[in-house]
């Protein structure tokens, strides 16, 4: 296997490891920690009272609208990251074609800025 | 990588990988525990005029053992509605995260855990993995404060996640790199004006992307002013209202491993990571001195973020939201266009 590609692996192995150490002290309370459910203990805690309704409740539209902005830009920024790594070899070239980029995406958000999308209810 | 003696370097695969893995929990877990003891325990007691912990250890320095084995008595409670599977795997996902995170953080000239060219980059891939782990453990709660807290954070977090990726790209345009050590390695080999007595720091050229990335990693850590995910005064615990006993405490240890690493990564970024002016940074001995360096630099970082929290009332949500996208977004971009500017001009 190439360094590349175990550098890789290694990365794997991390979250592999992260994984392990929530299991290894999830199964030390499991040996130590009581085990005494009833009906009560196990409702949702709605500040005492008893919960009514739906537990997954309607949420607001709002958090959507942001999402889907933020994929956009998050697309933006991986086209980024390599033109930054590289500039010194594009020079002029690259920065007038990394201002078109940004200006269009500026253009974007300044179109959701004016229809009131970035406004909060 | 350096013509130094490299021990490291030459065993194999799988016993690097041991001792990286040791040297990887020690640097979640320890930084962790240091910085709950040091700042939330102390730093906020003496904020508010009080001692903090005193009885476990010499200075309550033990505090920290006995809120684990408390945690591991206390029962485990899974709300009778919640989706099991997706509730008990959130701690799982949030946890993983941060050790995917520290992955790319360097202490040396040959103590990295990796060394890719995709470095900075990985590292701002791998980080928006907790935002998962908050929704799942938000929707399978099934709780009406959970689902609330899992929303806000998600919005919050994916709000803030722009302005700390775009800050970054002004650090990659002036080294001319992703890699993690290639960044440090140009921090320390720059100059300022032609003296290269301290190398180049990017805190001085990137300043605003400084300003810029350190306010949306205390978003990204939600802490105050950006805890409205947990905001207990509101949403009782946020997210983490349902938990208890160990898996509310395993959120709690990603909350603080997660602000040391990140730390850690903006030390890189700005602080110079762990070189120290005066000394050859391929010499050996960095490898001893850099974690040291980069200890020093992570608590001088957190002390700022904790002090942030402790100082600071909470946001609300619009606001929140019209600082992130009306303010730093677009900072950030004009930082990216200077910085490019200036890179080619000299």
């Amino acid at each position: 296997m190439s360094d590349y590609l175990r550098s890789y692996l290694t990365v794997g192995i991390f979250g592999l490891v992260g994984v392990a150490l929530v299991g290894v002290f999830l199964g030390l309370g499991r040996i130590l920690r009581p085990d005494h459910p009833n009906l009560a203990k196990n409702e949702a805690y709605e500040s005492g009272v008893e919960p009514t309704g739906d537990m997954w409740s309607q949420a607001n539209i709002r958090y959507y609208v942001f999402a889907l902005l933020f994929v956009m830009f998050d697309v933006e920024a991986v086209f980024i990251f390599p033109w930054a790594a590289r500039l010194e070899a594009y020079e002029v070239f690259g920065l007038i074609e990394m201002a078109i980029f940004i200006f269009i995406l500026l253009l974007g958000l300044i179109y959701a800025w004016r229809k009131g999308v970035l406004k909060w209810v | 990588m350096s013509a130094s003696l490299n021990i490291i370097g030459e065993l194999a695969y799988w016993q690097q990988t041991g001792i990286r893995v040791g040297a990887g929990l020690a640097a979640v877990l320890l930084i962790a525990g240091t910085l709950v003891y040091l700042h939330l325990f102390k730093l906020v007691s003496f904020m508010q005029s009080r001692l903090g912990p005193m009885e476990a250890g010499p200075f309550g320095s033990l505090q920290l053992l006995a809120e684990v084995g408390k945690f591991l008595q206390k029962e485990d409670i899974f709300p009778r509605k919640a989706d099991r599977f997706v509730f008990a795997a959130a701690p799982f996902v949030v946890l993983m995260s941060t050790f995917l995170l520290v992955v790319v953080v360097p202490g040396g000239p040959d103590a990295w855990f990796i060394d890719t060219e995709l470095g900075i980059y990985l590292a701002m891939a791998v980080s928006s993995i907790s935002v998962i782990g908050i929704l799942m453990a938000g929707w399978g709660s099934a709780s009406k404060y959970s689902m609330l807290g899992g929303l806000r954070a998600t919005g919050q977090l994916i709000a803030y996640e722009l302005p700390l990726i775009l800050a970054v790209i002004g650090v990659v345009i002036q080294a001319g790199t992703m890699n993690m050590q290639g960044i440090v390695f140009a921090q320390a080999e720059g100059s300022i004006f032609g003296w290269d007595g301290i190398g180049n720091p990017y805190i001085l050229t990137q300043g605003v992307a400084f300003l810029i990335f350190m306010i949306a990693m205390q978003a990204e850590l939600t802490q105050a002013p950006f805890d409205m995910p947990i905001a207990e005064s509101e949403l009782v615990s946020g997210y983490m209202t349902e938990y208890s006993g160990m898996r509310f405490l395993l959120f709690f240890i990603g909350e603080f491993a997660t602000a040391g690493v990140f730390s850690a990564v903006a030390a890189v970024l700005f602080l110079g990571g762990w070189y120290i002016p005066g000394i050859d940074p391929n010499d050996n001995i960095m490898n001893v001195l850099g974690p040291l360096v980069m200890l020093v630099k992570i608590v001088g970082l957190t002390f700022v973020v904790f002090w942030a929290r402790f100082t600071f009332p909470r946001f609300r949500e619009d606001q929140l939201q019209k600082l992130a996208w009306k303010v730093l977004i677009p900072l950030a971009l004009a930082n990216i266009v200077v910085t490019g500017i200036l890179k080619v001009a000299f």
